[in-house]
């Protein structure tokens, strides 16, 4: 087995063992990303000076201490929407194009004083408004398992990296399924955390009441790993909660009760898809769980209908503050500049450093906020939130998990969807009514149609992110 | 069908400087979106309360002082900035 192919344990184990270094394992992914990135385009900085020189520190520190924490020596990836200082944080748009990252995020905070090595940035649909990183300012990424394909989105650059062992893990953002998507277009682990579970403190707002942090892994241990490392309370989010130091219970799948909502095998699932997803259920069955059929209204379209009404109104505000005076691209630099006045700073600024895609969801969150439309629609769309969340929590009083197929295809075309927003925003059918209600949800890889990889999405209550770490986990026994 | 005046009206609310093209094209792209959201309307919700986070928390808030930086973060911070003069951030005239 490659280096690069080795889980967090095994090279935890592999570093204290003395089987290799930091230094040396760093630098097989280093030479891994420089040979084969360009057929994948996942990353959009590799930080490889950061990566070495923290590398080499943490050699001597191993060779110095006897015990060292899990994510000691383990590099990683970061999703370009994460700050990491003095690293380059364009957020896959043109606007931060050539912006340095005063301070780091807390994740990476924690994530630093573990002593995980950062390879680079990954890259994105810009300012994550996307589902298969076809938006990105810069270059689409390319899915692993076949390049016509998408990687899903937004965070492909990092489902893409973990797939193809460019790094051990690494950190995506998911707003509505831009975790789950692209692990399971991507055939890996994505792990979306309970609203509030890690701090945002560093991420690039979206959305403020959806936004959440979360790894993207090659197995579910990992994950776990991971999410421990970077979940907790913060005092620099005051969204964020504290949360319990998760314990390894032993969750029997003897009685399980598995939900399994009949609105998300209706019209538009590919019949690959539901058949693998449907045996993937099956197989828990038989080890002893009991399914149960269960309803969720408004858990589809109108999930879909009522996020689309919710982020671009809390995007028009939180980019706002791209206004080409803080930082980022202005107009005022360009050479060409006719600017007379601040409007116009404003005007061309945004006009030139902002995508097609954040343009319409500006756009669509300043109507939605608008006098005369707010109670039709905004207001509207929070009513129908509370009656989301509310039927979640009367299904999971009566099941244990509820599990549903990550995505109603396997990942499609580039190009395909790029010209018709709708149909893009389609592809997240079954991410939205999770998100609005903030549960912790897990996509793992259930099967393959063809060589595409599918997820199974397996959702708990809030800050149950052990018991849906400990039942995913238990797939690749089954 | 959202009308062009509407959709000039609200580039100039988010700051969007949009040539006709963009204008054109959204004002087709948003109307087709906000048909979607049609399917709504059949939700009840009388006598439903809006969300705003889906985890209730209690509601803090720090006390309103300064806390200072360091000068390495302040002038980081000032880099950043497109325009700027003496450590200060330069913008063109508001009044």
């Amino acid at each position: 087995m490659g280096l690069h192919e080795l889980t967090i344990t095994q090279i935890h184990r592999g570093l204290i063992k003395g089987e290799f270094s930091a230094l040396e394992l760093t630098q097989a992914f280093l030479d891994r990303i420089e040979k084969l990135d360009k057929k994948i385009s996942a990353f959009l900085t590799v930080t490889k000076n950061l990566a070495l020189s923290q590398a080499k520190k943490i050699d001597e520190i191993i060779s110095r201490e006897e015990k060292i924490p899990i994510l000691t020596g383990i590099p990683f990836a970061v999703k370009d929407i994460i700050l990491v200082e003095n690293v380059k944080c364009t957020a896959g748009s043109k606007i931060l194009e050539n912006y340095i990252a005063p301070y780091d995020a807390t994740c990476i905070k924690k994530l630093k004083s573990q002593g995980a090595i950062i390879l680079g940035k990954t890259n994105l649909d810009e300012f994550a408004m996307g589902s298969s990183t076809e938006h990105s300012a810069f270059f689409p990424t390319r899915n692993p398992h076949d390049n016509t394909r998408v990687p899903g989105g937004s965070s492909g650059g990092s489902a893409a990296a973990v797939a193809t062992n460019f790094c051990s893990f690494a950190l995506g953002s998911d707003t509505c399924g831009s975790i789950r998507q692209p692990a399971a277009f991507c055939g890996v682990v994505g792990l979306k955390p309970t609203y509030g579970a890690v701090s945002r403190y560093g991420l690039i707002a979206m959305a403020s009441s959806l936004d959440q942090i979360g790894p993207i892994t090659k197995t579910v241990e990992d994950a776990k790993i991971v999410f421990e490392a970077i979940s907790g309370k913060d005092p620099l989010d005051s969204t964020s909660i504290e949360t319990l130091k998760l314990q390894t219970t032993n969750y029997k799948l003897q009685n399980l009760r598995i939900g399994v909502p009949k609105e998300y095998f209706t019209k538009g699932i590919d019949p690959e898809v539901e058949k693998i997803v449907r045996s993937a259920i099956k197989k828990y069955e038989i080890a002893g769980a009991k399914i149960e059929e269960i309803s969720l209204p408004y858990s589809t379209h109108h999930s879909l209908a009522t996020y689309y009404l919710i982020m671009p109104s809390e995007v028009s505000a939180n980019l706002a503050r791209y206004d080409g005076i803080k930082y980022g691209f202005s107009t005022v630099d360009s050479r060409q500049s006719t600017v007379e006045n601040l409007l116009d700073v404003y005007l061309k600024s945004r006009g030139e450093g902002l995508g097609p895609e954040v343009k319409r969801r500006i756009m669509l969150g300043t109507y939605a906020l608008s006098a005369g439309y707010y109670d039709a629609y905004y207001l509207k769309a929070q009513k129908v939130r509370t009656l989301i969340i509310q039927n979640f929590k009367k299904a999971l009083e009566k099941v244990d998990v509820i599990m549903t197929p990550t995505t109603p295809t396997p990942a499609f075309k580039l190009g395909e969807k790029i010209t018709d927003p709708l149909l893009m925003y389609l592809s997240d059918i079954y991410m939205a009514a999770v998100s609005l209600a903030g549960l912790p949800a897990i996509s793992i890889p259930c099967g393959k149609v063809e060589n595409l990889p599918i997820g199974l999405q397996i959702i708990g209550k809030p800050f149950e992110e052990e018991k849906i770490l400990t039942i995913a986990d238990l797939f690749k026994k089954l | 069908m959202i009308t062009k005046k509407e959709v000039e009206h609200l580039a100039k609310l988010a700051r969007l400087g949009l040539t006709q093209k963009e204008i054109n094209k959204i004002q087709k792209e948003l109307s087709l979106i906000l048909d979607y959201f049609n399917s709504l309307k059949e939700v009840k919700t009388e006598d439903i309360e809006p969300t705003s986070h889906p985890i209730l928390t209690k509601s803090f808030l720090r006390k309103d002082e300064i806390s200072s930086q360091p000068p390495e973060t302040i002038q980081k911070l000032i880099e950043l900035t497109p325009q700027k003069e003496n450590g200060y951030i330069k913008v063109k005239s508001i009044l």
